[in-house]
């Protein structure tokens, strides 16, 4: 007799489908070079899915991607970077059902609850969407100097920037660590919480189908504490965000490491992530590059 | 011994007429493309690791000739790469110096002058490279002011069109012309394998060229997808290999283009060892084309003693 497809019934009950996720590196979703995975589990304790476990050579790929995506990614108008940045935020929206079990799931939150962190999650993106063409007039300036020069400072992005989200919120922490990086033209090798990755994956997804540039954003799921060395020891990253690491000791060592080749380095400190997140995470990722003009005497 | 076993009693009675070398390029046996894929592919899986790693990537590093051939090279971009053949990495002198500097032949005397008393030597392309599309008596005097001006190796281009429409003799008669008009210069005989379309080809092309008196045999110009591959680059060392059991004579072998990453290089080490054997790992006897494989070897090295991962910012643009 040929097996073929019915509807389950209650002698036949549908074949679960349990997922192994992937990474998200350079706009594609490789599984991790060294072939582990690990369990994902809900608030409870019940298995929600498999997710890939990043090694450090995954973290090394996954920098040569955005460092590969920078030069274009940087190289756009201010303008379109808002755009495209708006594009996530609809196309999160699209997902909202999706996001908004994962995150119940992951965090233990009511699905009602969790709506509101996806809607605070889109409304995020749509926020700092909104600062791509409006962050140079605000921290740029023009300079009153002693001389016959038109002096002026204008912002530009730093480079690759690592960033460890943070482990407890996972959807509208991830957003908020990765947005204000990308938006200013920077890169980001993002690495997801540990315990909760699932919404990690799906932002993956989101990016890979909106028109983000691969390797703009790459999102490994796995162990900041593992991955975390390598990238703040990495000469070819420029800024570090330590926001997942939860030992204060840790988050020095990496300190250390990341003082090799003068990294920004943004410290874990207590967030309130529902809250006004005001520029500090804007303006950690920035140079400011300034430019004496001569004029006519 | 594996190709020549087709009735040849003398490789010396092969050359004396067109003739008897278009029977005995003819007579070679076929290359088995499944195969030698298959081989090629085989031998890039070996994982090759610390110690034997590092080993690795500084032999890489002495076998490559540093090359720059663009129609906008200047003698201030020639001074500035015999300075990196030099000192390739500046924050580490315990990485080898390459092992030559390859240029077009009218910037050979500014290479040669920037190299003097290093050890390194300059290589010089000719014969109208790329395309080898001229006159022999312009290929011969290319030649000849190359090796005036200082080149130490010639690395000529075959007559492709020749090759391809069987007049084996022509190319025969080009190289051993060449050979002579370099005198004294390392030849190597770039085979443009990109176009020789296939693998029966190459191996014929390795053969004519070795009988004609080629010192290495190259797989490319670099201005021709594709440049050098592995499985090519097998074929040729068969041929290397072969011609070595049956003359005693050891021809080097050169991939060039289109290899960028320590990675690769490492694969093309690998095959050396195990096709053409250990004697072969050797600058003397296998070199790499290349340029920016440089800073990738460095950075791997760089890695290795470090610890952590090195960034592109910290070496010399090329």
């Amino acid at each position: 007799m040929v097996w073929r497809p019915t509807l389950p019934t209650k002698d036949t009950p549908r074949l679960e489908v349990r997922k192994t996720y992937k990474l998200y590196v350079g706009g594609a979703f490789p599984r991790s070079e060294s072939g582990r995975s690990y369990v994902v589990t809900d608030a409870k304790g019940k298995f929600l899915a498999n997710a890939s476990q990043a090694s450090r050579k995954d973290a090394r790929d996954a920098v040569v991607a955005a460092r590969k995506a920078f030069a274009g990614w940087h190289a756009r108008t201010a303008y379109n970077r808002g755009q495209v940045l708006y594009r996530i935020a609809e196309v999160m929206e699209g997902r909202h059902q999706q996001f908004s079990l994962e995150v119940s799931q992951s965090e233990g939150l009511s699905i009602s609850k969790a709506r509101v962190v996806v809607d605070a999650s889109i409304d995020r993106w749509v926020w700092y969407a909104g600062w791509a063409d409006k962050l140079a007039q605000v921290v740029g300036s023009s300079n009153p100097v002693a001389g016959p020069y038109f002096d002026f400072s204008l912002p530009e992005a730093t480079g690759v920037v690592a960033v460890l989200a943070p482990q407890d919120s996972s959807l509208l922490g991830l957003t908020s660590v990765i947005a204000p990086a990308i938006v200013s033209g920077n890169t980001v090798v993002a690495v997801s919480s540990y315990e909760r990755p699932l919404p990690a994956i799906t932002l993956g997804e989101v990016m890979a189908t909106s028109d983000v540039p691969g390797g703009v954003v790459n999102i490994l799921t796995g162990s900041a504490s593992e991955v975390g060395p390598w990238l703040a020891s990495h000469m070819d990253v420029n800024a570090i965000d330590l926001c997942g690491i939860v030992d204060p000791e840790e988050a020095t060592e990496l300190e250390i490491a990341a003082a090799d080749n003068l990294k920004r380095v943004r410290r874990p400190a207590e967030e309130d992530w529902s809250a006004d997140q005001g520029l500090s995470r804007l303006t950690q990722y920035l140079e400011l590059k300034t430019v004496w003009h001569p004029i006519g005497v | 011994m594996t190709t020549l076993d087709s009735g040849v009693d003398s490789l010396a009675d092969v050359t004396s007429s067109e003739d008897r070398l278009r029977r005995f390029l003819l007579g070679l046996p076929g290359v088995d493309q499944v195969g030698a894929e298959a081989r090629a592919a085989t031998l890039g899986t070996r994982s090759i690791k610390t110690t034997a790693k590092a080993y690795a990537l500084d032999l890489a590093i002495s076998m490559i000739d540093l090359t720059t051939l663009e129609g906008q090279d200047t003698p201030g971009k020639v001074r500035a790469l015999c300075a990196k053949a030099k000192r390739p990495d500046p924050a580490d002198p315990t990485a080898p110096q390459v092992a030559a500097v390859c240029v077009y032949p009218d910037l050979v005397a500014t290479a040669k002058h920037e190299l003097k008393g290093s050890g390194i030597n300059v290589a010089s392309v000719a014969t109208a490279f790329p395309s080898g599309r001229s006159s022999l008596a312009i290929k011969v005097q290319d030649t000849k002011d190359a090796v005036a001006a200082g080149a130490d190796e010639v690395d000529m281009v075959i007559d492709r069109g020749a090759f391809l429409s069987g007049r084996y003799g022509l190319v025969f008669d080009e190289i051993t012309a060449i050979r002579e008009a370099a005198g004294d210069a390392h030849l190597k005989v770039i085979l443009e394998t990109g176009e020789l379309v296939t693998y029966d080809n190459v191996r014929r092309a390795s053969w004519l060229a070795m009988l004609a008196g080629a010192d290495f045999i190259k797989t490319s110009t670099g201005k021709v997808s594709p440049a050098a591959t592995l499985p090519v680059t097998l074929v040729m060392l068969e041929a290397v290999r072969d011609y070595h059991e049956a003359t005693g004579l050891r021809i080097g072998v050169k991939p060039a283009g289109g290899i960028r990453t320590a990675k690769d290089a490492i694969k093309y080490l690998v095959t050396v060892n195990e096709t053409a054997g250990p004697d072969w790992l050797d600058p003397e006897l296998f070199r790499f084309g290349a340029s920016s494989l440089l800073n990738d070897l460095l950075m791997q090295r760089t890695k290795l003693a470090t610890g952590h991962y090195p960034g592109p910012d910290y070496f010399t643009l090329d």
